[in-house]
């Protein structure tokens, strides 16, 4: 079970946080945008085996996003920044 | 030597001192036509069809750990075919009709036990979207019939009937043909038999790079040193995504830990496979006796090979919310594979944005039930350049056009 | 059988007899017995039946690692299957069987399968029963299994619970309590957890001097001084799992459960520092006919004399490899039996001089090379460690009692969870730590003196890496003398004869050899071909030996082989216990409506939607539900209805840019809706599939009110943060979910208005509060709203007051409502009503494939700037396809029979197949149009409804036929709303 260091709270156990995906960049505007660029935004992820960037919420606690890099081998968080 | 009672019978008599290896251990040679990466019951399955259907001169299986130690021995061993969508029919019930014959093919009991698959419906609106997706199926060739509270009773008296049920049960709907197999001889049966058609399988090596020209795959930097391929089929389930990487382009996948968990055995209580759509569990008793059972994903993209406590905590209590008798029993074993599940829940089959490269990826929590399917089709792409028609709807390039084909949709989840 | 309890030792209570039965015949033991220890006392020599062939079993081990003794225990009404003998705390009224055996373990008559096993070795059932495994599998899954499950309900409620700590100890050994202690004294907060009902550990068997006093007294000692204040001591506590961040799962036994409570607790513990004193447990040496009953763990035997006052037999031959067997030796030779010990070391060691001395044959260079007995041990033959034939045993001895030590494994399975790793140590032979996590501290001591010293040192360090300081000295023991090193043994090269490696599932050493020459060479294979380790006991006294001889066997050395990974649990855990709580409705809790009683009191019929209990309908005495349906639809558009749609969710969204975040959100235009105006509006993924609906109210130019579904309202609110705060970071607008605060009571009917009239002060007419337009004011003298809006097709008012009015306000609506016949209408006449007008229901009518056009609402794809949440998904080439399933109407050529739910569309493809061009969503009769109507996504559905096509439906083999029509069956023109 992991315990989360939340920028705001500081460490808070699994339960309290929603996880909410790899960051992302949103193409736009829509019309400029190809349909491989958008599905490339939509659907293709790095999906990193060790450190790896990823959104959390606080969604339990402050409501709060915010974004980890987390060792997806080991789970080791190596650090939580601020939006 | 054949497997069958008689060879049992005289090599009981002589002490079982002739049997041979199920499969070498051979060196790794320079050069192969095709070569399989990843050595899970897909990849063997792969290895096994390009020698058989294909006659591929030299082919080898590139296994990082043993063989059969990923997904394909860490899963809750279920087949069925019960999906939504045509194209998702053509491709599992086609792996279902393998498996119906696959010990006599390979020479291999797999212990296939068609004893039915049952998805339980908690409320009329479930019961609903149950008609929908038996309609479906029934339409598209796929034997399920939709029952009763009273005819699920029957057939599974344990389920919570109780008055204080959270979840009470309205029906079900059930795939007869559907059942489990067991895990490791669905590997250990292929792996056998593509031996001993001349395919090397190689343990213990890992891939580290590819090697590419003009755009074309022409070998794969490995552990145990370079070795060059005609073409080279990616077979790696969980890893996927780092083996794309590695080959410079990106999947719509993610790869999670997935839970399973056996009880203790006890004698047979439960004779067929059940699911609930309220808490997601399935379960069904191995033929030692053991509760074997799963349920959602952990939270959170991973690559151990362990689930969290919380999680177990939650699939537990799901699965006793269905079967409460359940509670007295003890929770002997919990582990977890790395599943790769993209984004609409189906396979990613075929070309990849490399040339001579083959995908046989996605297959996220229910990648065992396809097994044949998986080799079959990553054969023939291999063997052939092309997709096969069934694969066909499964290629990488359906989310640039979002032609996606989404079983979770089918079921009526929005998300 | 002649074991005995003898007069005096023991941690027992000989003033309390408690009775229970074994196998339904009376005995009785005393308190402080597990169930095993009572067995042993009475004379019961089988206990058990092997998995595969049936063996007779005995008692081996003592605790934990116990592979034979799987019995039922029933007790009140509390039944568990599988339990282990050994762990079981003997109770007044206990009844336990044996499991898998008929009639019973001493007399199963399944006894005579093991006469087959040359034809039953490791995987014989990959190699036959095919093709029709189908007809051996029920027959072989009947053999299998242990005990069986009760299917009664019983009352118990279990629980899970969480700690958090400075320092945790797993174990209440010698070296748990040296940590402990130590950590203990540094005034950190420390857990203490030991599996057994006291700690202790070794030290309440084992032969120990510690700071002067015997180890069992120092132990009592040091676990009462240490159960209070920052140290925590949990006794019968297991510590099962190591997960991420310092969080381990430990189940509590409790022994004083309430009633109804079980006496399971989960507890989740958080700990910044562990140590790990574990202990060993002893390894059995293999030798052919080693499962025979009275062969047992030489520590299981100490711990029988020592903790229960129970000789396990009277004429033993002790077979060691290593010096720890010489203390049971002896302690038995104390105890009365005539004791000889076999050292398979060529050279006798330093430690058989007590022995000798104490009158103990001792006969070096000689490990047993068979056991013979049936139903129990009664010969040993003894012979050389490297004997290929039983003949050349030197010596054939009479013993009831064959005690065996093969050295010791310290219990690493925790280590190896925690991502620690192990090595081999040929030294010791056993695995050892080896690299280990920085927040763990572990012991695997050789000796109890050592256990003492390495304890105090691990707490200590624990707590200097926390900033606290210890200031206690280590406890001192005597050491040992130095011991002679342990010979390894795993196995007599006596190829014919049967040798048991894992004990419980029927494993011998030619598995494992004809694993191996099958190449089933890694650990990993060898455990599933031949299920090695597998068993309840879950390997602790096979893994090692199991290792050692597919090394031997391969020609490798045991760090070629490796291990296993451990997995959790470390011991069965209950379910139960990790449920918790979580059972029953506090699985996932129902919400109410403010007014939920007095729905009751109305008649209503409760069922679930989306998590909340709301009223389906309200049938009358001698009414089905259907009926009701029809009365309740059929009044509301002939006079008034009354809906509760508290349900609904209310989410303020507040701010300067309210505006113009929600314009990026939603898929409809909301910026221009003026103040005091409301809006139908789709709230889109980003994927361009339909997430939600519900109406758009501006209640000032910087303030709206969202009402998502009643399922959905935690999801928008979700996704308004998600956007706010990572792709509209600068944007001045806040959300507040304010469902909880307000009760909303739909007023729906031509006669609507006059039920309001005398209830509030809001100017109700047209021009003052129009369709889609929202007022405040006073409501029985309340402030509250109306808004005017309405998802059955008729006038209808929202009347929303602060929810604990919500009883009043109904009692109040329905009085006033009286004159003009108000009825009650629920979740399923309100859909009805809907249908009708062929409004979509989120999640009924549209799934996770739906788009805005499928569904006939493309205006805002063209006519809205802004680049909206889900915009460019509408224009992939999927999205724009012309064959898409749309929104329709179905009128059934049979108007008495509106098609099911669920029916598809068929159309017969050219190889005369049917193929699916979509299907039935909605499917209501109608009483407003006295007719079967049906609402659906059908492919082309808007063209072919244009012109009048009509469609074959298939639902579970009969087929019927449809015409599709537009959607909206009912006053299509839209004119009740203002009727």
């Amino acid at each position: 079970m992991l315990l989360i260091p939340c920028p705001w709270c500081g460490p808070r156990a699994e339960p309290e946080f929603s996880y909410g995906g790899e960051p992302v960049i949103r193409p736009g505007p829509a019309e400029s945008v190809t349909d491989a660029d958008w599905a490339d935004y939509l659907y293709m992820r790095s999906n990193e085996k060790g450190a790896h960037r990823e959104n959390w919420c606080h969604t339990n606690g402050c409501g709060q996003w915010f974004t980890l890099t987390r060792d997806t081998v080991t789970h080791a968080i190596l650090s939580a920044e601020k939006p | 030597m054949r497997y069958s009672a008689t060879s049992l019978l005289r090599q009981g008599l002589a002490g079982h001192r002739a049997w041979p290896a199920a499969w070498r251990s051979p060196p790794l040679q320079p050069r192969y036509d095709a070569v399989i990466v990843g050595g899970g019951g897909h990849g063997l399955a792969a290895a096994y069809y390009l020698a058989k259907r294909h006659k591929v001169g030299r082919i080898a299986v590139l296994e990082r750990g043993w063989l059969g130690g990923g997904n394909t021995g860490r899963n809750t061993t279920i087949v069925r075919s019960n999906y939504f969508f045509p194209q998702s029919v053509a491709l599992y019930d086609f792996a279902l009709r393998q498996y119906e014959q696959l010990s006599e093919e390979l020479n291999y009991n797999i212990m296939l036990s068609q004893r039915g698959v049952f998805y339980i419906g908690h409320s009329d609106h479930d019961m609903e979207m149950m008609a929908r997706a038996v309609n479906a199926m029934q339409i598209n060739g796929i034997d399920t019939e939709l029952l009763s509270a009273e005819q699920v009773r029957a057939e599974l008296p344990l389920a919570n009937f109780g008055p204080d049920a959270r979840y009470p049960i309205h029906g079900a709907f059930v795939q007869r043909r559907g059942g489990i197999a067991r895990h490791d001889a669905v590997a250990w049966g292929y792996a056998r038999a593509a031996d001993g058609l001349g395919v090397d399988i190689i343990q213990n090596c890992e891939v580290t790079g590819f090697i590419i020209r003009s755009g074309k795959v022409i070998g794969l930097e490995t552990t145990r040193g370079p070795v060059s391929a005609g073409a080279v089929g990616l077979s790696p389930s969980g890893h996927c995504g780092v083996l794309a990487a590695k080959a410079g382009f990106r999947l719509p996948i993610t790869s999670y830990a997935l839970q399973a968990m056996v009880s203790e055995p006890i004698k047979p209580v439960l004779h067929a496979v059940a699911s609930s759509w309220a808490t997601g569990m399935y379960i069904s008793q191995s033929d030692k006796g053991e509760l074997v059972f799963g349920a959602g994903l952990d939270l959170y993209p991973s690559y151990a090979q362990r689930g969290n406590l919380p999680t177990t905590q939650t699939i537990v209590a799901g699965m006793l919310e269905i079967f409460p008798a359940f509670r007295r029993l003890k929770l002997l074993r919990q582990w977890a594979g790395i599943v790769d599940v993209p984004w609409d829940y189906s396979p990613i089959l075929g070309p990849s944005p490399v040339g001579n490269l083959y995908l046989n990826c996605g297959w996220g929590t229910g990648g065992f039930k396809a097994t044949p399917a998986g080799g079959y089709f990553l054969a023939h792409a291999i063997a052939t350049g092309a997709h096969h028609p069934i694969s066909a709807p499964f290629d990488l390039g359906r989310f640039a056009t979002g032609a996606l084909i989404d079983e979770a949709a089918g079921a009526g989840i929005t998300h | 059988m002649t074991a005995k309890r003898l007069a005096e030792g023991g941690r027992i209570d000989r003033g309390r007899t408690l009775r229970f039965t074994w196998d339904g015949g009376a005995l009785a033991g005393l308190a402080g017995d597990t169930l095993a220890s009572a067995l042993l006392a009475n004379g019961v020599r089988i206990v058990g039946r092997s998995f595969k062939y049936h063996r007779p079993r005995g008692l081996y081990g003592a605790w934990v690692e116990e592979p034979n003794a799987i019995v039922d225990v029933q007790h009140g009404e509390v039944q568990e299957p599988d339990a282990r003998a050994t762990t079981v705390e003997l109770r007044e009224g206990l009844a336990a069987r044996g499991v898998n055996a008929r009639p019973d373990v001493a007399h199963d008559r399944y006894g005579a399968l093991d006469l087959l096993h040359p034809f039953l070795p490791a995987g014989f059932y990959y190699k036959a029963f095919f093709p029709d495994w189908h007809r051996y599998e029920p027959r072989i899954r009947a053999m299998a299994g242990l005990g069986r499950v009760a299917t009664a309900p019983d009352s118990r409620r279990f629980q899970a619970l969480t700690a958090h700590c400075d320092v945790l100890v797993v174990g209440g050994g010698p070296a748990g309590l040296a940590a402990a202690r130590a950590a203990g004294e540094s005034g950190l907060s420390v857990i203490l957890a030991d599996d057994r009902s006291a700690p202790g550990g070794s030290l309440l068997w084992q032969n120990a001097t510690i700071n002067g006093e015997n180890g069992d007294r120092w132990a009592d000692a040091v676990s009462a001084s240490l159960g209070r204040g920052n140290v925590r001591i949990f006794a019968r506590s297991t510590v099962f799992g190591a997960y991420d961040h310092g969080a381990w799962g430990m189940v509590e036994r409790r022994s004083d459960a309430p009633a109804g409570w079980a006496g399971e607790r989960l507890w989740t513990i958080r700990a910044r520092r562990t140590v790990l004193a574990t202990g060993a447990i002893e390894r059995p040496l293999v030798f052919p006919d080693n499962d025979r009953p009275g062969v047992m763990s030489a520590d299981a035997v100490m711990q029988y004399l020592r903790l229960y006052g129970v000789r396990a037999g009277e004429q033993a031959v002790v077979a060691t490899n290593n010096d720890s067997a010489y203390a049971v030796a002896l302690a038995l030779r104390a105890a009365g039996a005539a004791v000889m010990v076999a050292d398979l070391r060529p050279d006798l060691p330093p430690a058989a001089e007590a022995a000798i001395t104490a009158g103990i044959r001792v006969l070096p260079g000689a490990v047993p090379l068979r056991a013979i007995g049936r139903d129990g041990v009664r010969l040993v033959d003894l012979g050389p460690q490297d004997a290929t034939s039983p003949r050349e045993a030197v010596m054939r001895v009479p013993a009831d009692l064959l005690a065996v030590s093969g050295g010791w494994s310290p219990s690493l399975h925790l280590l190896s969870q925690a991502r620690g790793s192990l090595r081999w140590d040929d030294g010791r032979a056993a695995f050892l730590p080896d690299r280990c996590p920085p927040d763990l501290h572990v012991i695997a001591a050789e000796s109890i003196a050592a256990a003492l010293v390495e304890g105090h040192a691990a707490g200590t360090d624990a707590a200097a890496a926390l900033g606290a300081r210890v200031t206690i000295a280590a406890p001192h023991c005597e050491p040992d003398p130095p011991a002679t090193p342990i010979r390894a043994h795993w196995r007599v090269p006596i190829r014919r004869a049967r040798q048991w490696v894992d004990l419980q599932n029927d494993v011998t050493s030619k598995d494992i050899v004809l694993a191996a020459r099958e190449n089933y060479s890694s650990v990993e294979h060898l455990k599933r071909y031949t299920t090695l380790g597998m068993a309840t006991d879950q390997g602790k006294t096979s893994n090692v030996n199991g290792l050692a001889i597919l090394a031997e066997t391969t020609g490798r050395a045991i760090p070629e082989v490796g291990t296993t990974t451990f997995r959790p649990p470390y011991t069965p855990v209950p379910f139960g216990a990790l449920a918790g709580l979580r059972h029953g409705r506090l699985f996932s809790p129902w919400r109410r409506l403010p007014a939920h009683r007095d729905h009751a009191a109305l008649g209503a019929e409760f069922r679930e939607y989306g998590g909340w209990m709301r009223p389906a309908c309200y049938p009358r005495a001698g009414e089905t539900a259907a009926q009701a349906i029809r009365r309740e639809a059929a009044a509301t558009r002939a006079g008034v209805g009354l809906f509760d749609a508290s349900s609904l969710g209310k989410i303020v969204v507040g701010g300067p840019d309210a505006a113009a975040f929600l314009n990026i959100v939603y898929y409809n235009e909301v910026a221009n809706l003026k103040p005091g105006r409301i809006r139908y509006a789709l709230l889109l993924r980003e994927t361009g599939i339909i997430y939600d609906d519900g109406v758009v109210t501006r209640l000032a130019p910087d303030r709206y009110l969202l009402s998502p579904s009643s399922s959905h309202t935690q999801g928008v609110l979700a996704m308004l943060e998600a956007w706010r705060q990572t792709e509209c970071p600068a944007m001045r607008v806040a959300f507040h979910d304010v469902t909880a605060a307000w009760c909303t009571f739909a007023i729906a009917g031509p006669r609507a208005r006059d039920v309001l009239a005398r209830l509030t002060d809001i100017d109700l007419s047209d021009t003052a509060l129009p369709h889609m337009a929202i007022a405040q004011g006073g409501i029985a003298g309340i402030p509250g709203r109306i808004a005017r809006v309405s998802f059955s097709g008729e006038r209808s008012y929202e009347v929303s007051l602060p929810a604990g009015y919500g009883p009043a306000l109904l009692q109040r609506l329905l009085t006033e409502g009286t004159p003009h016949g108000i009825t009650p209408y629920g979740v399923e006449t309100s859909s009805l009503l809907r249908a009708e007008k062929g409004y979509i229901l989120i999640g009924v009518d549209t799934d996770g494939m739906t788009l805005p056009g499928d569904i006939g609402m493309s205006g805002p794809l063209r006519a809205k700037p802004v680049d909206f949440v889900g915009k460019r998904s509408l224009l992939m080439p999927d999205a724009l396809r012309e064959d898409r399933r749309q929104f329709v109407g179905l009128l059934p050529d049979d108007p008495a029979a509106p098609p099911a739910v669920g029916a598809h569309a068929v159309e017969h493809t050219a190889d005369g197949q049917r193929r699916s061009i979509g299907w039935i969503t909605t499917s209501v009769h109608s009483p407003a149009l006295g007719r079967g109507i049906a609402l659906g996504m059908i492919e082309r559905g808007r063209a072919r409804a244009a012109a009048g096509e009509t469609v074959e439906l298939y639902h579970l083999g009969h087929l019927s036929r449809a015409r599709l029509c537009s959607p909206v069956f009912f006053d299509p023109a839209g004119e009740r709303l203002h009727g």
